[in-house]
Protein backbone atom coordinates (compact mmCIF):
# COMPACT_ATOMS: atom_id res chain seq x y z
CA UNK A 1 0.00 0.00 0.00
CA UNK A 2 1.16 3.54 -0.95
CA UNK A 3 1.66 5.35 2.35
CA UNK A 4 -0.30 8.92 3.01
CA UNK A 5 3.12 10.75 1.88
CA UNK A 6 3.57 8.60 -0.58
CA UNK A 7 -0.34 9.58 -2.05
CA UNK A 8 0.45 13.94 -1.05
CA UNK A 9 2.38 13.87 -4.05
CA UNK A 10 0.10 13.15 -7.03
CA UNK A 11 -3.15 14.41 -4.86
CA UNK A 12 -1.49 18.25 -4.60
CA UNK A 13 0.00 17.81 -7.87
CA UNK A 14 -3.51 17.28 -9.33
CA UNK A 15 -4.60 20.41 -7.30
CA UNK A 16 -2.09 22.46 -9.00
CA UNK A 17 -3.41 21.40 -11.97
CA UNK A 18 -7.05 22.17 -10.86
CA UNK A 19 -6.81 25.16 -9.15
CA UNK A 20 -4.62 28.67 -9.33
CA UNK A 21 -4.72 29.82 -6.43
CA UNK A 22 -3.32 26.54 -4.55
CA UNK A 23 1.04 26.77 -4.11
CA UNK A 24 2.83 24.52 -2.48
CA UNK A 25 5.98 25.68 -0.39
CA UNK A 26 8.72 23.20 0.60
CA UNK A 27 11.47 23.80 2.72
CA UNK A 28 13.93 21.22 0.81
CA UNK A 29 12.14 17.89 2.48
CA UNK A 30 9.83 16.78 -0.43
CA UNK A 31 11.26 19.05 -3.11
CA UNK A 32 12.48 15.85 -5.08
CA UNK A 33 8.84 14.36 -5.07
CA UNK A 34 7.48 17.56 -6.61
CA UNK A 35 10.19 18.19 -9.36
CA UNK A 36 7.70 17.18 -11.88
CA UNK A 37 4.96 19.25 -10.22
CA UNK A 38 7.24 22.13 -10.52
CA UNK A 39 8.37 21.70 -13.81
CA UNK A 40 4.45 22.16 -14.67
CA UNK A 41 3.76 24.98 -12.37
CA UNK A 42 7.18 26.73 -11.69
CA UNK A 43 5.47 29.72 -10.06
CA UNK A 44 3.51 27.61 -7.78
CA UNK A 45 5.87 24.76 -6.11
CA UNK A 46 8.48 27.23 -4.52
CA UNK A 47 11.11 25.30 -2.29
CA UNK A 48 13.03 28.19 -0.18
CA UNK A 49 15.20 25.93 1.21
CA UNK A 50 16.34 24.72 4.57
CA UNK A 51 14.18 27.68 5.89
CA UNK A 52 11.33 26.75 7.91
CA UNK A 53 10.61 30.47 9.23
CA UNK A 54 10.38 31.76 5.77
CA UNK A 55 8.47 28.71 4.55
CA UNK A 56 5.57 29.79 6.75
CA UNK A 57 6.14 33.47 6.93
CA UNK A 58 6.65 33.10 3.07
CA UNK A 59 3.40 30.83 2.72
CA UNK A 60 1.41 33.49 4.53
CA UNK A 61 2.96 36.23 2.62
CA UNK A 62 1.09 34.03 -0.34
CA UNK A 63 -1.86 33.75 1.35
CA UNK A 64 -1.98 37.78 1.64
CA UNK A 65 -2.18 38.16 -2.07
CA UNK A 66 -5.11 35.43 -2.25
CA UNK A 67 -2.97 31.88 -2.87
CA UNK A 68 -3.86 29.23 -1.31
CA UNK A 69 -0.73 28.08 0.46
CA UNK A 70 0.37 24.18 1.02
CA UNK A 71 3.10 23.85 3.65
CA UNK A 72 4.78 20.40 4.16
CA UNK A 73 7.36 19.55 6.12
CA UNK A 74 7.74 17.15 8.70
CA UNK A 75 6.01 17.98 11.97
CA UNK A 76 8.05 19.28 14.01
CA UNK A 77 9.86 21.11 11.56
CA UNK A 78 6.70 22.53 10.43
CA UNK A 79 4.74 23.14 13.63
CA UNK A 80 7.40 23.42 16.54
CA UNK A 81 10.40 25.29 15.11
CA UNK A 82 8.78 28.02 13.29
CA UNK A 83 5.93 28.13 15.73
CA UNK A 84 5.76 32.13 16.07
CA UNK A 85 5.77 32.47 12.58
CA UNK A 86 2.48 30.09 12.63
CA UNK A 87 0.92 32.35 15.57
CA UNK A 88 1.77 35.60 13.86
CA UNK A 89 2.33 35.43 10.21
CA UNK A 90 -0.91 33.31 9.80
CA UNK A 91 -3.37 33.69 12.73
CA UNK A 92 -2.41 37.06 13.66
CA UNK A 93 -2.18 38.44 10.28
CA UNK A 94 -6.12 37.08 9.61
CA UNK A 95 -4.99 34.72 6.92
CA UNK A 96 -4.56 30.85 6.27
CA UNK A 97 -2.52 28.41 4.97
CA UNK A 98 -2.96 24.26 5.19
CA UNK A 99 -0.21 22.48 6.45
CA UNK A 100 0.96 19.28 5.60
CA UNK A 101 3.15 17.09 7.81
CA UNK A 102 4.80 13.91 7.82
CA UNK A 103 6.99 12.02 10.33
CA UNK A 104 4.01 12.65 12.87
CA UNK A 105 5.11 10.94 16.80
CA UNK A 106 7.33 8.08 15.31
CA UNK A 107 7.49 7.31 11.46
CA UNK A 108 10.91 7.35 11.66
CA UNK A 109 11.87 5.51 14.93
CA UNK A 110 15.81 5.35 14.26
CA UNK A 111 15.29 9.09 13.61
CA UNK A 112 15.11 9.92 17.03
CA UNK A 113 12.91 12.97 19.05
CA UNK A 114 14.45 15.97 16.28
CA UNK A 115 12.55 13.99 14.02
CA UNK A 116 9.25 13.11 16.21
CA UNK A 117 6.56 15.90 16.93
CA UNK A 118 4.01 14.17 18.98
CA UNK A 119 3.52 17.30 20.27
CA UNK A 120 2.09 19.17 17.47
CA UNK A 121 -1.83 18.98 17.60
CA UNK A 122 -1.37 20.32 21.37
CA UNK A 123 0.89 22.79 20.66
CA UNK A 124 -1.39 24.19 17.94
CA UNK A 125 -4.45 23.68 20.30
CA UNK A 126 -2.87 27.02 21.83
CA UNK A 127 -3.84 29.16 18.74
CA UNK A 128 -7.71 30.23 18.26
CA UNK A 129 -9.39 28.56 14.68
CA UNK A 130 -6.99 26.36 13.20
CA UNK A 131 -9.22 22.95 11.86
CA UNK A 132 -6.58 19.36 12.63
CA UNK A 133 -7.18 16.32 10.34
CA UNK A 134 -5.52 12.67 11.21
CA UNK A 135 -6.55 10.50 8.33
CA UNK A 136 -5.93 6.89 9.28
CA UNK A 137 -5.40 5.87 5.71
CA UNK A 138 -3.79 7.44 2.28
CA UNK A 139 -7.62 7.46 0.69
CA UNK A 140 -8.57 9.69 3.81
CA UNK A 141 -5.72 11.86 3.55
CA UNK A 142 -6.80 12.51 -0.16
CA UNK A 143 -10.07 13.23 0.78
CA UNK A 144 -8.98 14.82 3.57
CA UNK A 145 -6.30 17.01 1.84
CA UNK A 146 -8.77 17.96 -0.49
CA UNK A 147 -11.07 19.26 1.88
CA UNK A 148 -8.26 21.12 3.66
CA UNK A 149 -7.35 22.71 0.48
CA UNK A 150 -11.18 23.99 -0.18
CA UNK A 151 -11.75 25.11 2.78
CA UNK A 152 -11.38 29.31 1.97
CA UNK A 153 -8.62 30.75 3.83
CA UNK A 154 -9.24 28.54 6.65
CA UNK A 155 -5.91 27.71 9.02
CA UNK A 156 -5.39 23.58 8.30
CA UNK A 157 -3.59 21.00 9.61
CA UNK A 158 -2.93 17.76 8.24
CA UNK A 159 -1.08 14.97 10.19
CA UNK A 160 0.40 12.20 7.72
CA UNK A 161 1.74 9.31 9.01
CA UNK A 162 3.45 5.96 7.84
CA UNK A 163 0.42 4.21 10.43
CA UNK A 164 -2.34 3.14 8.46
CA UNK A 165 -5.48 1.12 8.72
CA UNK A 166 -6.40 -1.84 7.03
CA UNK A 167 -9.21 -0.10 4.95
CA UNK A 168 -10.56 3.78 4.30
CA UNK A 169 -13.55 5.00 5.95
CA UNK A 170 -16.08 7.22 4.21
CA UNK A 171 -14.65 10.49 6.04
CA UNK A 172 -16.72 14.00 5.96
CA UNK A 173 -13.54 16.31 7.06
CA UNK A 174 -16.05 17.34 10.54
CA UNK A 175 -17.48 14.74 12.02
CA UNK A 176 -16.60 11.53 13.91
CA UNK A 177 -17.81 8.33 12.68
CA UNK A 178 -19.41 5.86 14.99
CA UNK A 179 -17.88 2.24 14.17
CA UNK A 180 -19.18 -0.09 16.95
CA UNK A 181 -21.85 0.55 19.45
CA UNK A 182 -21.82 -0.52 22.92
CA UNK A 183 -23.24 0.30 26.38
CA UNK A 184 -20.58 0.31 28.63
CA UNK A 185 -18.06 3.46 27.65
CA UNK A 186 -16.86 5.55 25.17
CA UNK A 187 -13.71 5.05 23.11
CA UNK A 188 -12.56 7.57 20.63
CA UNK A 189 -10.03 6.36 18.35
CA UNK A 190 -8.19 8.83 16.02
CA UNK A 191 -6.65 8.43 12.62
CA UNK A 192 -4.75 5.27 12.15
CA UNK A 193 -5.20 3.97 16.10
CA UNK A 194 -8.60 2.78 14.70
CA UNK A 195 -7.43 -0.96 13.80
CA UNK A 196 -5.75 -1.54 17.14
CA UNK A 197 -8.97 0.43 19.20
CA UNK A 198 -11.33 -2.69 17.10
CA UNK A 199 -9.08 -4.85 17.73
CA UNK A 200 -8.07 -4.20 21.24
CA UNK A 201 -11.91 -3.36 22.26
CA UNK A 202 -13.50 -6.76 20.71
CA UNK A 203 -15.81 -7.98 23.18
CA UNK A 204 -15.95 -5.44 25.35
CA UNK A 205 -19.09 -3.68 25.58
CA UNK A 206 -18.06 -0.32 24.26
CA UNK A 207 -18.56 2.11 21.38
CA UNK A 208 -15.64 3.22 19.33
CA UNK A 209 -16.29 6.33 17.33
CA UNK A 210 -13.93 6.95 14.45
CA UNK A 211 -12.34 11.17 14.70
CA UNK A 212 -10.49 11.92 11.34
CA UNK A 213 -10.74 15.61 12.89
CA UNK A 214 -10.14 16.30 15.41
CA UNK A 215 -10.22 20.16 15.81
CA UNK A 216 -12.86 21.23 15.94
CA UNK A 217 -13.50 18.09 18.45
CA UNK A 218 -16.95 16.82 17.26
CA UNK A 219 -18.31 17.10 21.05
CA UNK A 220 -22.08 16.26 19.64
CA UNK A 221 -20.86 13.04 18.38
CA UNK A 222 -19.32 12.32 22.24
CA UNK A 223 -22.51 13.67 23.60
CA UNK A 224 -24.39 11.40 21.46
CA UNK A 225 -22.84 8.32 22.09
CA UNK A 226 -22.44 8.96 25.75
CA UNK A 227 -26.14 8.70 26.10
CA UNK A 228 -26.37 5.23 25.41
CA UNK A 229 -22.73 4.19 26.41
CA UNK A 230 -22.56 6.38 29.29
CA UNK A 231 -19.68 8.84 30.40
CA UNK A 232 -17.02 6.53 30.67
CA UNK A 233 -14.57 8.30 27.57
CA UNK A 234 -11.06 6.83 26.76
CA UNK A 235 -9.39 8.53 23.98
CA UNK A 236 -7.07 6.81 22.03
CA UNK A 237 -4.31 9.42 20.02
CA UNK A 238 -1.38 8.60 18.13
CA UNK A 239 0.13 12.22 19.57
CA UNK A 240 0.45 12.92 22.92
CA UNK A 241 -1.34 11.24 25.60
CA UNK A 242 -4.41 13.96 27.09
CA UNK A 243 -4.18 16.60 24.16
CA UNK A 244 -7.75 16.03 23.65
CA UNK A 245 -8.71 15.44 26.88
CA UNK A 246 -9.91 18.89 27.91
CA UNK A 247 -11.54 19.04 24.22
CA UNK A 248 -13.45 15.85 25.90
CA UNK A 249 -14.14 17.28 29.47
CA UNK A 250 -15.52 20.66 28.11
CA UNK A 251 -17.75 18.44 25.72
CA UNK A 252 -19.40 16.63 29.10
CA UNK A 253 -18.73 19.62 31.31
CA UNK A 254 -22.41 19.64 32.55
CA UNK A 255 -22.28 15.98 33.23
CA UNK A 256 -20.86 13.14 35.84
CA UNK A 257 -17.97 11.76 33.92
CA UNK A 258 -14.52 10.32 33.36
CA UNK A 259 -11.46 10.77 30.81
CA UNK A 260 -9.13 8.43 30.27
CA UNK A 261 -6.43 10.67 27.58
CA UNK A 262 -3.68 7.26 25.85
CA UNK A 263 -1.77 8.44 23.48
CA UNK A 264 2.21 8.86 23.27
CA UNK A 265 4.29 9.50 26.63
CA UNK A 266 5.84 12.31 27.28
CA UNK A 267 9.21 11.26 28.40
CA UNK A 268 12.18 10.85 25.70
CA UNK A 269 12.14 7.35 24.68
CA UNK A 270 15.68 7.65 23.34
CA UNK A 271 15.14 4.04 21.59
CA UNK A 272 15.30 3.41 18.32
CA UNK A 273 14.18 0.32 15.84
CA UNK A 274 10.75 -0.16 14.41
CA UNK A 275 7.17 1.84 14.74
CA UNK A 276 5.53 -1.40 16.75
CA UNK A 277 8.35 -1.16 19.17
CA UNK A 278 7.37 2.60 19.49
CA UNK A 279 4.05 1.58 20.22
CA UNK A 280 4.27 -0.97 22.50
CA UNK A 281 6.42 1.48 24.23
CA UNK A 282 3.71 3.90 24.81
CA UNK A 283 1.03 1.20 25.59
CA UNK A 284 -0.43 1.58 22.39
CA UNK A 285 -0.74 -1.76 21.32
CA UNK A 286 -3.26 -4.04 20.76
CA UNK A 287 -2.34 -5.97 24.22
CA UNK A 288 -1.74 -3.01 26.00
CA UNK A 289 -4.67 -0.93 24.79
CA UNK A 290 -7.10 -3.69 25.96
CA UNK A 291 -5.93 -3.68 29.47
CA UNK A 292 -6.16 0.06 29.90
CA UNK A 293 -9.44 0.30 28.11
CA UNK A 294 -10.61 -2.33 29.99
CA UNK A 295 -9.10 -1.69 33.41
CA UNK A 296 -10.32 1.66 32.91
CA UNK A 297 -14.06 1.05 31.80
CA UNK A 298 -14.59 -1.15 34.64
CA UNK A 299 -12.91 0.83 37.53
CA UNK A 300 -16.24 3.09 36.51
CA UNK A 301 -18.87 0.54 36.45
CA UNK A 302 -17.55 -0.84 40.18
CA UNK A 303 -18.07 3.08 41.40
CA UNK A 304 -14.89 3.75 42.94
CA UNK A 305 -14.59 6.83 44.92
CA UNK A 306 -11.36 6.83 44.83
CA UNK B 1 8.94 57.77 -11.79
CA UNK B 2 6.22 60.28 -10.47
CA UNK B 3 2.78 59.90 -9.20
CA UNK B 4 -0.04 62.09 -10.53
CA UNK B 5 -2.11 63.12 -7.90
CA UNK B 6 -5.72 62.49 -8.68
CA UNK B 7 -6.62 64.18 -5.15
CA UNK B 8 -4.21 66.32 -3.38
CA UNK B 9 -3.62 65.03 0.43
CA UNK B 10 -3.77 68.00 2.47
CA UNK B 11 -1.17 67.18 4.72
CA UNK B 12 2.63 68.35 3.69
CA UNK B 13 5.63 66.91 5.52
CA UNK B 14 6.03 69.59 7.77
CA UNK B 15 2.24 68.54 9.67
CA UNK B 16 3.82 65.36 10.02
CA UNK B 17 5.64 66.34 13.36
CA UNK B 18 2.27 67.83 14.76
CA UNK B 19 0.07 64.82 13.53
CA UNK B 20 3.13 62.71 15.69
CA UNK B 21 2.27 65.12 18.69
CA UNK B 22 -0.95 63.91 18.66
CA UNK B 23 0.02 60.05 19.86
CA UNK B 24 1.41 59.96 23.26
CA UNK B 25 2.27 57.04 25.45
CA UNK B 26 4.91 55.18 23.39
CA UNK B 27 7.28 58.31 24.44
CA UNK B 28 10.32 54.83 24.79
CA UNK B 29 10.05 54.78 21.24
CA UNK B 30 9.95 58.27 20.09
CA UNK B 31 13.16 58.17 18.28
CA UNK B 32 12.45 54.50 16.49
CA UNK B 33 9.38 56.44 15.16
CA UNK B 34 11.36 59.46 14.24
CA UNK B 35 14.04 57.72 12.53
CA UNK B 36 11.42 56.27 9.94
CA UNK B 37 9.49 59.28 9.45
CA UNK B 38 11.23 60.82 6.01
CA UNK B 39 12.00 57.30 4.51
CA UNK B 40 8.12 56.55 5.00
CA UNK B 41 6.98 60.13 3.46
CA UNK B 42 9.44 60.16 0.69
CA UNK B 43 7.56 56.63 -0.31
CA UNK B 44 3.52 57.29 0.70
CA UNK B 45 4.51 60.56 -1.41
CA UNK B 46 6.33 59.99 -4.38
CA UNK B 47 6.99 56.58 -5.05
CA UNK B 48 3.85 53.75 -3.52
CA UNK B 49 1.54 53.89 -6.03
CA UNK B 50 -1.50 53.10 -3.31
CA UNK B 51 -3.96 54.94 -1.99
CA UNK B 52 -7.18 55.06 0.52
CA UNK B 53 -9.74 54.30 -2.87
CA UNK B 54 -7.27 51.33 -4.12
CA UNK B 55 -6.60 49.91 -0.92
CA UNK B 56 -8.52 46.59 -2.20
CA UNK B 57 -7.16 46.97 -5.39
CA UNK B 58 -4.56 43.86 -6.82
CA UNK B 59 -2.13 46.31 -8.73
CA UNK B 60 -1.20 48.03 -5.89
CA UNK B 61 1.87 48.66 -4.72
CA UNK B 62 2.60 46.97 -1.47
CA UNK B 63 4.44 48.77 1.33
CA UNK B 64 5.60 46.21 4.87
CA UNK B 65 6.26 48.08 7.87
CA UNK B 66 8.41 45.29 9.59
CA UNK B 67 9.66 47.68 12.10
CA UNK B 68 6.46 47.73 14.35
CA UNK B 69 7.38 49.23 17.40
CA UNK B 70 6.85 53.41 17.16
CA UNK B 71 4.93 53.46 14.89
CA UNK B 72 3.63 57.19 15.50
CA UNK B 73 5.13 58.38 12.09
CA UNK B 74 3.97 55.31 10.34
CA UNK B 75 0.67 56.31 11.64
CA UNK B 76 1.30 60.10 10.78
CA UNK B 77 1.77 59.26 7.21
CA UNK B 78 -0.77 57.04 7.00
CA UNK B 79 -3.26 60.03 8.71
CA UNK B 80 -1.36 62.52 6.09
CA UNK B 81 -2.20 60.38 3.44
CA UNK B 82 -6.25 60.06 3.99
CA UNK B 83 -6.09 56.24 4.90
CA UNK B 84 -6.46 56.52 8.70
CA UNK B 85 -8.72 59.28 10.24
CA UNK B 86 -6.45 62.01 12.47
CA UNK B 87 -9.19 61.87 14.46
CA UNK B 88 -8.13 58.30 15.41
CA UNK B 89 -4.68 59.51 16.59
CA UNK B 90 -5.06 61.28 20.44
CA UNK B 91 -6.60 57.89 21.52
CA UNK B 92 -3.18 55.66 20.64
CA UNK B 93 -2.64 52.59 22.35
CA UNK B 94 -6.52 53.17 24.22
CA UNK B 95 -8.68 50.06 24.53
CA UNK B 96 -10.92 50.75 21.92
CA UNK B 97 -8.14 52.89 19.74
CA UNK B 98 -7.17 51.07 16.31
CA UNK B 99 -4.15 52.53 16.31
CA UNK B 100 -1.75 49.68 19.02
CA UNK B 101 1.46 50.84 19.99
CA UNK B 102 2.45 48.12 17.20
CA UNK B 103 0.23 48.04 14.12
CA UNK B 104 -2.03 44.97 13.13
CA UNK B 105 -3.39 45.09 9.82
CA UNK B 106 -6.61 43.78 10.86
CA UNK B 107 -7.46 46.75 12.73
CA UNK B 108 -5.85 49.71 10.68
CA UNK B 109 -6.89 50.82 7.22
CA UNK B 110 -4.05 50.58 5.01
CA UNK B 111 -1.93 48.38 7.20
CA UNK B 112 -0.42 45.50 4.73
CA UNK B 113 0.71 43.66 7.98
CA UNK B 114 0.39 43.95 11.32
CA UNK B 115 4.11 44.08 13.11
CA UNK B 116 5.83 43.95 16.26
CA UNK B 117 7.66 41.07 16.80
CA UNK B 118 10.95 41.55 14.62
CA UNK B 119 12.01 39.13 11.37
CA UNK B 120 9.04 39.14 10.36
CA UNK B 121 8.04 41.88 7.46
CA UNK B 122 10.57 40.85 5.12
CA UNK B 123 9.67 36.69 4.84
CA UNK B 124 6.28 37.95 4.85
CA UNK B 125 7.17 40.34 1.53
CA UNK B 126 9.42 37.34 -0.16
CA UNK B 127 6.06 35.40 0.04
CA UNK B 128 3.60 38.76 -1.52
CA UNK B 129 6.17 38.93 -4.13
CA UNK B 130 6.02 35.19 -5.24
CA UNK B 131 2.21 35.50 -4.82
CA UNK B 132 2.22 38.25 -7.10
CA UNK B 133 4.30 36.36 -9.38
CA UNK B 134 2.54 33.80 -9.18
CA UNK B 135 -0.60 35.48 -10.16
CA UNK B 136 1.15 37.29 -13.34
CA UNK B 137 0.83 40.50 -11.79
CA UNK B 138 4.46 42.06 -12.86
CA UNK B 139 3.22 45.60 -12.21
CA UNK B 140 2.96 45.79 -7.97
CA UNK B 141 6.15 46.57 -6.48
CA UNK B 142 6.68 45.07 -2.84
CA UNK B 143 8.19 47.24 -0.16
CA UNK B 144 9.25 46.37 3.11
CA UNK B 145 10.53 48.51 5.98
CA UNK B 146 13.09 47.07 8.57
CA UNK B 147 15.63 48.50 11.55
CA UNK B 148 19.14 48.09 11.65
CA UNK B 149 19.12 45.98 14.73
CA UNK B 150 16.09 44.29 13.46
CA UNK B 151 18.73 42.98 11.20
CA UNK B 152 19.42 40.33 13.90
CA UNK B 153 17.06 38.11 13.76
CA UNK B 154 17.70 35.48 11.40
CA UNK B 155 14.69 35.35 9.72
CA UNK B 156 15.45 38.11 7.43
CA UNK B 157 18.55 36.20 6.53
CA UNK B 158 16.49 33.37 5.42
CA UNK B 159 14.46 35.84 2.91
CA UNK B 160 17.86 37.90 1.89
CA UNK B 161 19.55 34.57 0.93
CA UNK B 162 16.45 33.27 -0.72
CA UNK B 163 15.25 36.59 -2.74
CA UNK B 164 18.71 36.96 -4.64
CA UNK B 165 18.92 33.42 -6.15
CA UNK B 166 15.06 33.91 -6.83
CA UNK B 167 14.94 37.22 -8.69
CA UNK B 168 12.88 38.63 -7.23
CA UNK B 169 12.87 42.08 -8.95
CA UNK B 170 10.17 43.65 -7.56
CA UNK B 171 11.22 43.37 -3.96
CA UNK B 172 12.32 46.31 -2.19
CA UNK B 173 14.09 46.44 1.18
CA UNK B 174 14.36 50.41 2.95
CA UNK B 175 17.18 49.46 5.85
CA UNK B 176 16.16 52.55 8.26
CA UNK B 177 19.71 52.57 9.85
CA UNK B 178 20.06 54.81 13.48
CA UNK B 179 23.14 52.40 14.46
CA UNK B 180 21.08 50.86 16.81
CA UNK B 181 22.83 47.47 16.98
CA UNK B 182 24.21 46.34 19.67
CA UNK B 183 27.30 44.37 18.08
CA UNK B 184 29.49 45.10 15.18
CA UNK B 185 28.61 44.17 11.47
CA UNK B 186 31.65 43.71 9.55
CA UNK B 187 31.04 44.68 6.13
CA UNK B 188 28.03 46.76 7.10
CA UNK B 189 24.56 46.04 6.03
CA UNK B 190 24.29 47.05 2.11
CA UNK B 191 27.41 43.96 1.95
CA UNK B 192 25.03 41.46 3.57
CA UNK B 193 21.83 42.17 0.76
CA UNK B 194 24.93 42.11 -1.80
CA UNK B 195 26.06 38.88 -0.98
CA UNK B 196 23.04 37.20 -1.63
CA UNK B 197 22.94 38.66 -5.10
CA UNK B 198 21.03 42.24 -3.96
CA UNK B 199 21.86 45.68 -5.84
CA UNK B 200 21.91 47.87 -3.19
CA UNK B 201 22.43 51.77 -2.63
CA UNK B 202 23.04 53.58 1.31
CA UNK B 203 22.16 57.01 1.51
CA UNK B 204 21.36 59.68 3.90
CA UNK B 205 18.02 59.02 5.51
CA UNK B 206 16.68 62.45 5.62
CA UNK B 207 17.56 63.99 1.70
CA UNK B 208 14.20 63.43 0.37
CA UNK B 209 15.88 64.07 -3.10
CA UNK B 210 18.83 61.19 -2.02
CA UNK B 211 15.88 59.02 -1.13
CA UNK B 212 13.90 59.16 -4.23
CA UNK B 213 16.62 58.57 -6.26
CA UNK B 214 17.71 55.38 -3.93
CA UNK B 215 14.35 54.08 -3.90
CA UNK B 216 13.52 54.77 -8.17
CA UNK B 217 17.18 53.03 -9.08
CA UNK B 218 16.82 50.66 -11.47
CA UNK B 219 17.72 47.08 -10.34
CA UNK B 220 17.42 44.64 -13.65
CA UNK B 221 16.57 41.45 -12.53
CA UNK B 222 17.63 41.91 -8.27
CA UNK B 223 15.71 42.78 -5.60
CA UNK B 224 16.94 46.01 -4.23
CA UNK B 225 17.54 47.40 -0.61
CA UNK B 226 18.13 50.66 0.24
CA UNK B 227 19.81 51.50 3.42
CA UNK B 228 18.89 54.70 4.83
CA UNK B 229 21.18 56.19 7.34
CA UNK B 230 20.03 58.55 10.04
CA UNK B 231 21.60 60.07 12.83
CA UNK B 232 22.12 57.32 15.71
CA UNK B 233 19.47 56.34 18.30
CA UNK B 234 21.64 57.48 21.40
CA UNK B 235 23.28 60.69 19.70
Amino acid sequence: MDTMRDRFVPVVSRLLDEDPRVAVVLAEIGAASLAEAQLRHPERVINVGIREQLLVGAGAGLALTGMRPVLHTFASFLVERPFEQVKLDLGHQGVGAVLVSAAASFDWPAGGLTHMAPGDVALLDTLDGWTVHVPGHPDEAETLLRHAVAAGDDKVYVRLSVQSNADALPVDGERFLPVREGRSGVVVAVGPMLDSVLDATEGLDVTVLYATTVRPFDATALRRATRTAGTDVVLVEPYLAGTSTAAANDALADVPHRVLGLGVARPELRRYGTVEEHLAAHGLDVRSLRERIDGFVRGGRAGTRG
Amino acid sequence: MTITAEHRPPYTHGDLHRLMGLMTGDEKHGPAATSTLDALWVLYDRVLRVGPERMGDPERDRFLLSKGHGPMAYYAVLAAKGFVPVEWLPAFGSYDSPLGHHPDRVLVPGAEIGSGSLGHGLPLAVGTALGLRAQGRTEPRVWVLVGDAELDEGSNHEAIAFAGPAGLDRLHTVVVDNSSASHARPGGIAARFEAAGWSTVTVDGRDHDALYAAFTAPHPGRPHAVVAQVEPKSA
